[in-house]
């Protein structure tokens, strides 16, 4: 098994998300990780997946991807250095005694405060995916009220 | 110009060169027909049943390499249409299906006949477009043709509401060309790659081409013909590139696979080169993919990227058009004369291709078909239905010309050939057009005996009745201890009344000539083997549809045989 983030451009219009869904599913494929929004051209989406298989048939869907007439450009990032991103936000169970600690917690991992309540506190972090794994992990034993993870984003490294 | 949306579609279907539409209409699609009503450029056929529809557009495109077209209304005429499409989807023959659709302010609200047809044709369809406004519907129409025919081709599905197909649109005009952005299929070869394939072939011992239907798709059998002869490369096509390469050539090896030649199983298990064209390594091809072709090297030319390296790796892909492919590769390959190779490909072979052994007194269904090749000279169209019969039509009637055998390779559907022949009828090919059926599939659309009689389509239906599902059955025979579970056709469900006895008194349901005869058309039945000839004579001559019914051997077998998932070359042969 091996896991590839793939980046597409695709038309943005009805039906190209379920077309593209449906190549993974076909194959009872589960898509771990699936982000869409417009780019600075709105006719076109920016669709990131992150998606795990065996090597071959996932080279195999991308060049079905590829064939797809809404799909414009695919990149498979298992070829290409990416720069990915995720985004967090998380509520965790809090008292007076412990605060401080979780707010520490989160300033070492580069979190902020998006809000605080008197038995709660709602935190936002952005990073990679094993950062906020990791970070998640830490914070578990607090107790978490309810989390909601973006799904990543990435795009290639610039080299110019 | 000022038009409707339903004005709108008769005239790009006309401006498409759409000559004939199958069809069946409904509520959401009646605007269409009105248009429909008073149009001289095209012939609209009406079928018994959407599925029928689509298999004659399907048909039709086989025949002639242009786009077929059918046109259903909403909800079960678009569903009953499913199969034709995925029929379509698999063998890549170009089809444009038109629905019509419940209107828009009712979309996804259950509404009387609506299905969400877009959804469900999704994955089997090149392409398919909702059409939400007026506006946009002559440019989805240009680009649904341009992507049907184009590229690896396939049908393309055009959902119209109705109120679509009812606006007006003040400024029509039919767009020139239908550039889309995200599709530009790669038709020309890439020459380093072109130059690597002549390369292995200018080397190689024991070279072998495999041809599919990409062969028959681009146009490609001259360019296939003048790369094998000045080779001496012998050839193997697969079912669906029958045609694509002359039966009677002493290069042609026959058909391999599953039920295929040893000629060719061997060939391909011993070759150290094999040049596929427009062949996708069907698993009824290679069998035990891990033992298929072990010794070569592999070249696949293919206008589809995704089918490089899909089932088996390959060493030099070539993606484009096969014809243009050939053009360039032709001139660079050395000419090479036959060699032990190709008097060890002669040895193999031997004689004929595929042998059975005859009777004189029942009727051997491969008798029936080695007769029907011989009085039409091979110079007919021969559509097929799905199981036994359709593999005894490959093995026995031998294929010289493109375009000539339409058979459901990919999907196996039964019921495809009496309609697809109507289709191919209705280009009034100059020749006679036949299916070739067994008595369970020709069950599957036999309502279209009545699109035949009232439109005098002069297809020619020759039935082979074993009163069995008889592919099932071979496997059951083989494979399940003879538990002839739910095939045999003379018998209700489950029936096991003969068991042990092998007689059944039972009388087959339907009878096929009163049947026939209901309908008005010309049948016949033959019971002894000498009647044969004779029979399909008189019934290729009648005026119109015709229909024979042949009383075959009831469990003769299709051999050889190499059970699923085995390497080619463990062939079983029957006695």
């Amino acid at each position: 098994m091996s896991t590839h983030t793939i980046s597409l451009l695709v038309e943005n219009h009805s039906g190209a998300l379920s077309r593209i869904a449906g190549l993974f599913s076909s194959r009872g494929y589960n898509i771990s990780s699936l982000t869409v929004a417009e780019t600075d051209d709105a006719t076109v989406s920016r669709m990131t997946i992150i998606v795990s298989g065996e090597e071959e048939i996932l080279e195999q869907i991308v060049k079905q991807l590829n064939r797809l007439i809404d799909v414009i450009k695919v990149i498979d990032f298992a070829n290409e250095e990416a720069i990915e991103r995720e985004m967090l936000l998380v509520i965790v169970d809090t008292s007076k005694s412990n605060r401080h600690e979780i707010i520490e917690l989160g300033t070492i991992f580069g979190a902020r405060i998006a809000a605080v309540a008197p038995t709660s506190i709602t935190i936002e972090i952005m990073g990679t995916r094993r950062h906020l794994d990791d970070f998640v992990a830490m914070i578990k034993p607090y107790g978490i009220k309810e989390i909601v993870r973006s799904g990543t984003i990435a795009l290639a490294q610039s080299r110019k | 110009m000022r038009k409707t949306g339903a004005q709108i579609l008769i005239d790009a279907l006309i401006r498409e060169k759409v000559k004939v539409l199958f069809g069946y209409p409904g509520g959401v699609v009646i605007p269409i027909f009105d248009v429909l009503y008073d149009t001289k450029e095209l012939t609209f056929i009406l079928t018994r049943h959407e599925q029928a529809a689509a298999h004659a557009a399907d048909g039709y495109a086989r025949a002639t390499g242009e786009v077929g077209v059918c046109l259903a209304t909403s909800g079960p005429g678009a569903t009953n249409l499913v199969t034709g499409i995925a029929t379509a989807f698999l063998d890549s023959i170009p089809m444009v299906a038109i629905t019509g659709q419940v209107a828009s302010p009712l979309l996804g609200t259950d509404a009387f006949q609506e299905a969400d047809i877009v959804g469900i044709s999704r994955p089997i369809t090149k392409h398919n477009y909702l059409v939400k406004t007026i506006d946009e519907l002559p440019l989805l129409l240009k680009q649904a043709f341009h992507i049907a025919r184009t590229g690896r081709p396939g049908p393309v599905l055009v959902d119209i509401p109705i109120d679509v197909s009812r606006a007006v649109l003040d400024d029509y005009h039919y767009p020139e060309s239908a550039s889309i952005r995200s599709y530009r299929p790669n038709v020309v070869g890439h020459t380093r790659q072109i130059k690597r394939a002549a390369e292995a072939i200018n080397t190689a011992k024991k070279p072998l081409i495999f041809a599919g239907g990409g062969i028959i798709l681009s146009g490609a059998h001259g360019k296939l013909l003048e790369l094998a002869e000045k080779t001496n490369i012998p050839v193997t096509t697969t079912l669906m590139g029958l045609g694509g390469f002359p039966g009677t050539h002493p290069l042609f090896i026959g058909m391999p696979g599953m039920h295929g030649s040893k000629t060719a199983n061997f060939a391909l298990q011993e070759c150290d080169l094999l040049i596929s064209v427009g062949a996708r390594f069907d698993d009824r091809v290679t069998g035990y993919v891990a033992k298929f072709a072990p010794n070569a090297l592999i070249i696949h030319l293919d206008i589809d990227p995704a089918a490089i390296s899909k089932i088996i790796k390959v060493d030099i892909p070539v993606v484009g058009d096969a014809k243009n492919i050939l053009t360039s590769l032709n001139p660079m390959v050395k000419p090479r004369a036959a060699d032990a190779w190709n008097d060890q490909i002669k040895e193999w072979r031997g004689g004929q291709l595929f042998t059975f052994t005859d009777s004189t007194t029942e009727i051997k269904p491969q008798q029936v078909i080695s007769t029907l090749y011989r009085i039409t000279g091979g110079e007919a169209i021969i559509a097929t239905e799905v199981g036994q019969h359709q593999m005894w039509t490959a093995q026995y009637y031998v294929f010289d010309k493109p375009r000539r055998l339409l058979t459901s390779g990919g999907l196996g559907t039964m019921g495809f050939g009496m309609p697809a022949a109507m289709g191919a009828a209705m280009s009034h090919p100059g020749i006679p057009v036949i299916d070739i059926a067994g008595d369970g599939s020709i069950q599957m659309n036999i309502q279209e005996l009545a699109t035949l009689s009232l439109n005098r389509i002069p297809v020619k239906i020759v039935i082979l009745n074993n009163s069995y599902l008889g592919m099932v059955r071979q496997w059951q025979e083989l494979f399940y201890h003879k538990r002839y579970s739910s095939t045999c056709l003379r018998g209700g469900s489950l029936c096991q009344e003969c068991v042990g006895t092998g007689e059944c008194k039972k009388p087959y349901i339907p009878d096929f000539i009163d049947l026939a005869r209901s309908y008005g058309i010309a049948a016949f039945r033959v019971e002894t083997p000498d009647q044969v000839e004779q029979t399909l004579r008189d019934g290729l001559a009648v005026d119109g549809p015709a229909l024979m019914e042949f009383i075959v051997a009831r469990e003769e077998n299709v051999f050889p045989m190499v059970p699923a998932g085995r390497p080619i070359d463990e062939i079983l042969e029957g006695s």
